[in-house]
């Protein structure tokens, strides 16, 4: 409430941004890709957020708002070479299409019913990837040319293929999105998606269209995946329908899950984490999932909020 | 003085399958009174107040507020008219701070509609808060969640939820259940103060309570009213005895 909170949960947001942008200068290369990486993943695991920890709304389809999100800029960049900027519109425009019209049917259910129709929805979306293949290339995919993935400003060219232009895009994205999570959640509306996910009927009774502030969260939260998606295509070249597979929406919930649910950095620290986690895990033994689900069970059974919740709980409570 | 019908249903029914919980009610409430409805468990009280409030759409019949027909209305458009419902059951958000739980009422009253709300002004919104929560007395619990209070401080800020919606018409389900003598009496006194702005519709088991507040008290059983008057008159009632004692013959 007080002006110094707000105060301190600015600053604390900018300099996490702030120190991503200086970790650039120090991180090897390897790292580096892996960071940039993060990021947009990260971006996704936000958008995810907005929706199961601010609202209360438990999807198993968001990897179709990130895939819709990815063709939509992806398809336009491979066969008509429309400029970046145009390609990452599409993908924004396809993904808000995609959530708006999903969300009508949708959320006349809720709960369990919610989790299946996004489910099946999302199936169906993985399936369709698949069946055009002839122009989505199914699973095998596609990879975009450098040369249809830079950015012209002025005369000047910006390569996604270069490293430092890669890893900022990826921080950029990844600030508006976090940044715009900070900003929603702590608004009116916030306060509202979180009053519906405590208590939804009586959230009605208190003069609230529960119907259609469930839909705003749905469109941005799609719309926020849908960026990472069209962001996944552009910074790393490739299109896939992997990415519309359960897989990337259970990453999504587990992201979110291990770095707490509803708090605005949570996402980040979660894809941080799992991302590594595979990664060193992978070093050692082939089986490096079996490593992952164990460590997972141990985080849910300790901390059942998440880092960043456990965090808040204990000795953050200003946290958002 | 002539009186101002606030509220009137014409015929209003609500069928759960072959029961009748509401059965063809013609019910009229007048602007700025305080109102009671008593009646044995299972009278239909509680459903008659959901159709008024919108928590129920009625199987028939119709409803009129300030001469306007809401039969139709949802029920987050009837608080928007300002019918507002507090629950029986006490339904706070627990996970919130007191702050957070009042304004959420406030914010809804000062703002119109979802993209309103984006361009509320929080300060106008805090100023309602503190008005609500310093009526019911809970002003240095504010930045508790509402989990941790009393029960009977939650029933209050229940009430400072309803009072920040600024409502036409309050209408109470068993406000003083469970509550202590003192902060009965608290609680009454609060409610006399609010009618100065509101309609009150109470429906209260406790009869002490109705006989202090209720300028007139309206009596249902089996779904249907079976008197209304003046509290002297409603005491002196057979129907009322018959429906409540089962003696009412007999001395009648």
């Amino acid at each position: 409430m007080t002006a110094g909170k707000t105060g301190r949960i600015i600053v604390l947001h900018l300099a996490v941004i702030a120190a991503l942008f200086a970790a650039q200068y120090f991180l090897p290369a390897y790292h580096h890709g892996n960071v940039a990486r993060i990021l947009v993943l990260a971006s996704f695991a936000v958008g995810y957020n907005l929706l199961l920890g601010y609202t209360g709304l438990l999807s198993l389809g968001h990897a179709m708002f990130f895939a819709a999100g990815m063709y939509g800029a992806g398809l336009p960049l491979y066969y008509f070479d429309i400029g970046v900027i145009p390609a990452f519109g599409l993908g924004l425009l396809a993904s808000l299409a995609l959530a708006f019209c999903f969300g009508l049917l949708a959320l006349r259910t809720s709960g369990v019913a919610f989790l299946i129709v996004t489910l099946m929805f999302a199936q169906a979306f993985f399936l369709a990837t698949l069946y055009f293949n002839e122009i989505t290339l199914g699973d095998q995919g596609f990879v975009l040319s450098e040369q249809a993935r830079t950015l012209n400003l002025g005369g000047v060219g910006f390569s996604f293929a270069d490293p430092t232009v890669k890893y900022n895009a990826a921080l950029l994205l990844f600030a508006c999105c976090m940044l715009g999570c900070l900003a929603l959640v702590r608004s009116p509306i916030g306060r509202v998606w979180m009053a519906i996910r405590e208590n939804e009927p009586r959230t009605r009774m208190l003069g609230y269209d529960s119907y259609r502030y469930k839909l705003l969260a749905l469109v941005l939260s799609g719309v926020m995946s849908g960026a990472a998606g069209a962001g996944y295509a552009l910074l790393f070249a490739y299109v896939g329908s992997t990415f519309a597979s359960i897989q990337y929406s259970i990453f999504a919930l587990l992201w979110a899950l291990l770095g707490g649910v509803g708090t605005v950095l949570g996402p980040l620290v979660g894809a941080g984490l799992m991302f590594y986690l595979v990664d060193i895990a992978g070093d050692f033994t082939s089986s490096y999932l079996l490593v992952v689900g164990v460590v997972l069970v141990v985080l849910i059974l300790w901390y059942p909020k998440g880092l960043l919740g456990s965090l808040r709980e204990r000795w953050l409570p200003w946290l958002p | 003085m002539a009186a101002v019908t606030l509220l009137e249903t014409r015929a209003v029914a609500k069928h759960f399958g072959g029961l009748a919980a509401v059965d063809a009610v013609d019910f009229r409430l007048n602007e700025g009174e305080i109102r009671a409805i008593i009646g044995p468990n299972g009278a239909g009280k509680t459903t008659l107040v959901s159709l008024i409030s919108g928590r129920l759409a009625p199987s028939s019949g119709s409803i009129t507020f300030e001469g306007e027909d809401i039969t139709r209305l949802k029920s987050y458009q009837r608080v928007g008219r300002g019918i507002v419902y507090t629950f029986q059951v006490t339904s706070i958000y627990r996970n919130l701070s007191c702050y957070e739980n009042v304004a959420l009422a406030a914010q809804r009253s000062l703002a119109r509609g979802l993209v309103g709300s984006l361009f509320g002004s929080e300060r106008a919104v805090a100023e309602r808060v503190e008005a609500a929560i310093h009526r019911v007395n809970l002003t240095d619990r504010l930045d508790l969640p509402a989990g941790e209070l009393a029960y009977g401080h939650q029933r209050l800020l229940e009430v400072a939820m309803g009072l920040a919606l600024d409502p036409k018409l309050l209408i109470l389900d068993e406000p003083t259940q469970g509550l202590s003598q003192g902060e009965t009496v608290f609680f009454c006194a609060l409610i006399r103060e609010l009618a100065k702005s509101a309609t009150i519709l109470l429906i209260e088991h406790n009869m002490s309570v109705v006989l202090e507040l209720a300028e007139r008290i309206t009596v249902m059983d089996r779904g249907a009213i079976i008197a209304e008057g003046a509290p002297d008159e409603i005491e002196r009632n057979s129907a009322v005895q018959r429906a409540y004692l089962g003696t009412g013959d007999a001395e009648a």
